[in-house]
């Protein structure tokens, strides 16, 4: 196992491994769920929730259940059970206590199982050879900077709707040509943040 | 053989108690944090024809049905269902429902072949991207440039673009949702009643001369019309008949004497 300090694992999941704009996964959410800032805040915290919870259970299981019996090869299905869980017990939680978030996030918060992100995380921990701690600290660096970048999107897209677009590129060609503007941004860190 | 065995038997072990401790976390937890949802609701999601197209207004029809119920929204909003989804949930919610009448989208451009072109458009078969290039390869700028966008835009395959390059509305599987009106970027599709017999083909509001230049069926706001409709049913404004169809009574004599064969009965 490498060893890695858990700030530079922090600053990786963060930026230069940045799940939206550098790995294109979780897609679907970046361009569903960015019209406005509230509910892209409200699905990124289920995401950093649904991300922390997954890389914790599944590093459990994956050492103490998987790997003892020499079962690695099921990593994948079991982890799909996990997340699909975790997904279920976040939308009750959201919808017995933010009724409002739980409509205008509608069809995407059942989406976070199927988020190629969160699996993302999980079979990343699993390849990168991370223990426990790293696992935990790359799960929420990882749903930070899908905060981020939600966020940021939100923004512009809330603000743009005021400028005069032509109106055959408004809507996702829109949102298309904001999320290159901003991946170009972030490939940039690849050479601002040497690890 | 028998290490096959036991491998598959620890394989579908593992999966299997995975598998029942979430299921057991599952049930406490939707125990535990269950939302008490209105019955009424689900059984208008039930009788709702599920397309999801949001013509009502709506995110979809689960969000039209609790609006119906918990926020008075018409219970005759589902324009796909109709007049019997309408009843439907009137006898579930105890109200009374009035048939309204049954409304089309109608063209109301005669132009088609009819109207000439300034330029050759070679491009993508879209009305918005013809329209991109100064307001389309039409001579004229407000009539159908019959590229198909509200053919893409039905969900229900009821409209065709005919041998004239005119968009055609199929009453048997249109559901008045109206999607494709909205789609038109000319405004040329609208609604009309069954009853409304008497139309003006034509929306452009460009005199005279430059009508005929361009179109050989426009409204040139001659007037003709106006004078001769005998219950005062039409009125020129900007260059443009438009037809008061409350007071028009379908007889024809507006048809016969328009110059320019805009006026039609259908």
């Amino acid at each position: 196992m490498v060893e890695k300090a858990l700030f530079a694992i922090l600053m990786d999941g963060i930026f230069i491994k940045n799940f939206l704009l550098i790995q294109f996964l979780g897609l679907c959410s970046f361009v569903g769920v960015t019209k406005d800032v509230k509910s892209a805040a409200g699905m990124s915290g289920a995401v950093v929730f649904v991300m922390a919870m997954a890389a914790s259970v599944s590093y459990l299981i994956y050492t103490y259940v998987l790997v003892p019996t020499k079962m690695e090869f099921l990593d994948l299905i079991s982890f799909i059970v996990v997340i699909a869980a975790l997904v279920q017990l976040v939308e009750f939680v959201v919808r017995k206590n933010i009724p409002s978030l739980y409509r205008s996030l509608g069809i995407y918060l059942p989406l976070i199982t199927t988020n190629c992100a969160v699996l993302g995380v999980v079979l990343l921990n699993v390849s990168s050879e991370y223990n426990f701690i790293q696992s935990v600290v790359f799960g929420i660096a990882a749903g930070l900077g899908y905060t981020i970048v939600m966020l940021m999107m939100a923004g512009i897209r809330e603000r743009s709707t005021f400028v005069n677009i032509p109106s055959s590129v408004r809507g996702l060609p829109q949102a298309f040509f904001i999320a290159t503007m901003l991946s170009m941004a972030f490939v940039n860190y690849f050479w601002v943040i040497p690890i | 053989m028998t290490e096959l065995v036991t491998f598959l038997v620890q394989a579908a072990a593992i999966l299997g108690g995975l598998g029942l401790a979430v299921g057991v976390m599952l049930i406490v937890a939707s125990k535990k944090f269950k939302v008490e949802t209105n019955p009424l609701v689900d059984e208008i999601v039930e009788i709702l024809p599920g397309a999801n197209c949001g013509a009502c207004g709506y995110a979809g029809c689960a969000d039209f049905a609790e609006r119906v119920v918990n926020e008075g929204a018409p219970i005759n909003g589902c324009p796909v269902g109709g007049f019997d989804v309408a009843k439907e949930i009137g006898g579930i919610l105890g109200q009374e429902v009035s048939e309204g009448e049954e409304q089309y989208p109608f063209v109301i451009c005669n132009g088609g072949l009819n109207c000439v072109d300034r330029f050759d458009y070679v491009g993508f078969e879209d009305c918005k991207a013809v329209m991109l290039l100064s307001d389309g390869e039409k001579g004229c700028n407000y009539g159908c440039m019959g590229r198909g966008t509200c053919v893409r835009a039905c969900p229900f395959d009821a409209l065709t673009i005919g041998e004239d390059r005119l968009p055609h509305v199929n009453k048997n599987l249109c559901t008045s949702c109206g999607l494709c009106i909205s789609s038109c970027p000319n405004d040329i599709l609208v609604f009309a009643k069954e009853s409304e017999q008497v139309h003006v083909l034509c929306t452009s509001h460009d005199k005279g001369k430059a009508v005929k230049e361009s179109c050989t069926v426009g409204c040139i706001g001659c007037k003709i019309c106006e004078k001769n409709c005998p219950e005062e049913a039409i009125t020129v404004t900007k260059f443009l008949a438009k037809i008061d169809q409350d007071k028009c009574t379908a007889c024809g004599i507006c048809v016969e004497k328009c110059p320019q064969n805009t006026i039609a009965i259908r």
